[in-house]
């Protein structure tokens, strides 16, 4: 069961206010409890909640490099095993370090099938270097590497499916988790790190800065991202879709309108067909994930 | 118990006996014999270890990375392309001061590609705070990652090390090599006790982020373990020569070099011909000796000027170079004999493989009689 009281990655971290990642910080340590070794990857978490010599993790842990964090954790999972520990491994990466520059190393990983539980705190770009795009980035999303401007509409492609990727490596849990559900987030996690193998879960976690919206807003914006559809929360479970979050959809304006990163679709004009294009990629995640609730007609 | 043996077997088999718990490589020629070797041990439970098969290289150094911040004795071997791969995580170790050990079976760096002997790998690696040790012959590859450990893991050091032995021609030789028993190894090599890791009961943060505030004394703490590991090594080199009767206690090893007018300075296999050189130059009244670079880093400036100090000459022969500048021996050859007379001559030679010959160091020495140098020798003038 997980302790809702336990408190593992403290205040006083250097996060913006209303960060998203650093509640899904302390919201994953809830779900993995004390007997948890946390490998991080380079990047907004590491940086905001380790300057030395102060640390915000009350667990033990380790940051190597950007890319190398699933192989890390692969040899801390071997060196506890060698030596009879029981402690778990989680990994606690960004989309950059996830979607982009350590693939192949969690690609290795996850084939060599270490157990481990490898957490993607999802904030969709590089924040860390100033919101420049990455493979998770959202189709138009305006990034300082993918501006919207008199020829462009931000970013040319939509986000990578990294939960497909790695379901297609035989992982016997992978899940989508978003900080506006604390509660699925914690027993996600609880389950993630009690599964032998290697497991993914890509949580949600909006970031007030790069995307442009005021930090008592976070929860708001990911609960939106939901219920347009735009964000999934599924489990699948030996590469079976086994649990979804359901919702009465609302249109994808609704999400997009509250953040500055796809203000330039509002403004000057009104974009219509990027919008659409954008509510069928919702209604696509809505036909194949089944999340629609069917309202009676009155 | 003697053996006649292939160097990579020979060094697998002690590194078996040195019991690490994680093992974890990628296969590069020619460093593959050493880790097919190891899997076998593994496979019929000679070495209980968990051997990672990883993806790439920068993935193995990171498993150890992992494996070593969490309490075991790790293991890697690499060589050239690989170690270039590892570049980053390489400095990363010494910086969390991990006392990683790593063969090095030293191999050129493409373009082009070659797949056969010089040091430029390890020497592109200089500046990472690892330690560089540099073996002469297949007893001593061997012997050295028994000592590398007892150094690397020593709470005074906590860095990881390179030992490093001249791919192909120490790698794949078939060499006699006094075995040390696993009784032996254990005698001389205690179980390993980190100094700080991971662990549930004492939570501590590895590998933190540093401001301006306090990078600058991480790296001046890190230099000071490195300069440290110098006495460290010569006390553990001085322990195994006192149990096993093999010396490899001087940083630098002197050849003839009582009466010397010119001194050759070198490191690795190499030194096998320019001693066998320096003995027949000997027997036609040339008075010529070698001082052979046994530990690179912590580099010995005090030995090498020592070393020097009487000789009218000095010939340093690179297998690498600082390309636009000089061969990263000779560099800090000429910072150790700054303010002397002494003119300290550097050869570049044997790169990718280019084989070198005992008439090839009479060659180097007779150049280096005339005052001619700072080249790359034996140049195929032809190709150019």
């Amino acid at each position: 069961m997980v302790d809702k009281s336990l408190e593992l990655f403290d205040s006083g971290h250097r996060a913006c206010g209303g960060c998203g990642a650093a509640l899904a910080a302390r919201l994953v340590l809830k779900g993995a409890g004390k007997n948890t070794i946390v490998v991080s990857s380079t990047g907004c978490m590491e940086v905001f909640s380790t300057p030395y010599p102060e640390t915000a993790w009350k667990v033990p842990w380790i940051h190597s490099l950007f890319e190398n964090a699933a192989a890390v954790a692969s040899g801390v999972e071997a060196s506890l095993k060698k030596q009879g520990r029981t402690e778990k491994v989680v990994i606690m990466g960004g989309d950059g370090a996830t979607f982009d520059i350590g693939m192949i190393c969690i690609s290795g990983a996850f084939e060599r099938g270490h157990d481990f539980t490898y957490i993607c705190y999802d904030n969709e770009a590089y924040m860390n270097t100033g919101i420049q795009r990455s493979g998770a980035t959202p189709y138009d999303a305006s990034t300082t590497t993918s501006p919207a401007g008199k020829c462009s509409f931000g970013n040319k492609r939509p986000k990578k499916d990294m939960p497909q990727i790695l379901a297609a490596h035989g992982a016997p849990y992978v899940a989508t988790a978003s900080v506006a559900y604390p509660a699925d987030l914690m027993q996600k996690v609880e389950k993630a790190i009690n599964t032998k193998g290697p497991c993914y879960l890509q949580v949600h976690a909006p970031c007030c800065t790069g995307w442009g919206f005021e930090g008592e807003q976070t929860i708001a914006i990911a609960k939106l991202a939901i219920e347009t559809g735009l964000w999934v929360n599924f489990e699948m479970i030996d590469g079976k879709v086994a649990k979804v979050k359901k919702v009465v959809r609302k249109p994808v304006e609704e999400y997009l309108k509250t953040q500055k990163r796809f203000r330039h679709l509002f403004k000057p004009k009104r974009q219509d067909a990027e919008i659409a294009a954008i509510q069928a990629i919702a209604d696509r995640n809505a036909e194949k994930y089944g999340i629609d609730i069917k309202l009676k007609k009155e | 118990m003697m053996e006649i043996t292939e160097g990579s077997h020979a060094i697998a088999k002690i590194v078996a006996r040195c019991r690490p718990q994680v093992v974890s490589a990628y296969p590069i020629t020619p460093q593959t014999h050493i880790v097919e070797a190891l899997a076998d041990y593994v496979a019929d439970c000679k070495l209980d270890a968990d051997y990672i098969t990883v993806e790439n290289e920068m993935s193995a150094l990171s498993a150890c990375i992992g494996a070593s911040a969490a309490g075991s004795r790790v293991y890697s071997a690499t060589t050239s392309q690989g170690l270039a791969l590892m570049f980053e995580a390489c400095f990363n170790a010494a910086g969390m001061r991990l006392p990683i050990i790593m063969s090095i079976a030293n191999r050129a760096l493409g373009a082009p590609l070659s797949i056969w002997n010089d040091q430029q790998d390890s020497i592109s690696l200089r500046d990472s705070g690892w330690l560089q040790f540099y073996a002469e012959d297949n007893q001593e590859a061997t012997d050295m990652h028994i000592i590398a450990y007892k150094v690397a893991e020593d709470h005074s050091v906590l860095l990881p090390v390179f030992v490093c032995f001249d791919g192909f021609i120490l790698s794949h030789t078939y060499e006699p090599v006094d075995m040390l028993p696993q009784e032996d190894v254990d005698k001389y090599l205690p179980k390993f006790t980190p100094y700080e890791k991971l662990d549930a009961e004492d939570p501590i943060s590895f590998g933190m982020y540093a401001t301006p505030e306090y990078y600058h004394e991480f790296r001046y703490e890190i230099d000071r373990a490195a300069k440290r590991a110098a006495d460290v090594y010569r006390a553990a080199a001085k322990d195994f020569a006192g149990m096993f009767g093999r010396d490899y206690s001087g940083l630098i090893e002197e050849y003839r070099m009582e009466d010397a007018e010119t001194a050759i300075v070198a490191m690795g296999s190499i030194c096998g011909t320019i001693k066998d050189a320096i003995d027949e130059m000997r027997d036609a009244g040339k008075k010529v000796g070698l001082v052979r670079i046994r530990v690179f880093r912590p580099f010995p400036d005090k030995e090498i000027a020592q070393a020097l100090a009487k000789t009218k000459r000095v010939a340093v022969l690179d297998k690498n170079i600082s390309l636009g500048s000089k061969g990263a021996v000779a560099l800090e050859v000429k910072d150790a004999m700054y303010g002397k007379t002494i003119p300290v001559l550097n050869y570049i030679l044997g790169l990718g493989g280019r084989d070198v010959r005992k008439r090839d160091i009479a060659a180097i020495v007779a150049l280096a009689e005339k005052g001619e140098g700072d080249m790359f020798y034996g140049l195929r003038k032809e190709v150019l």
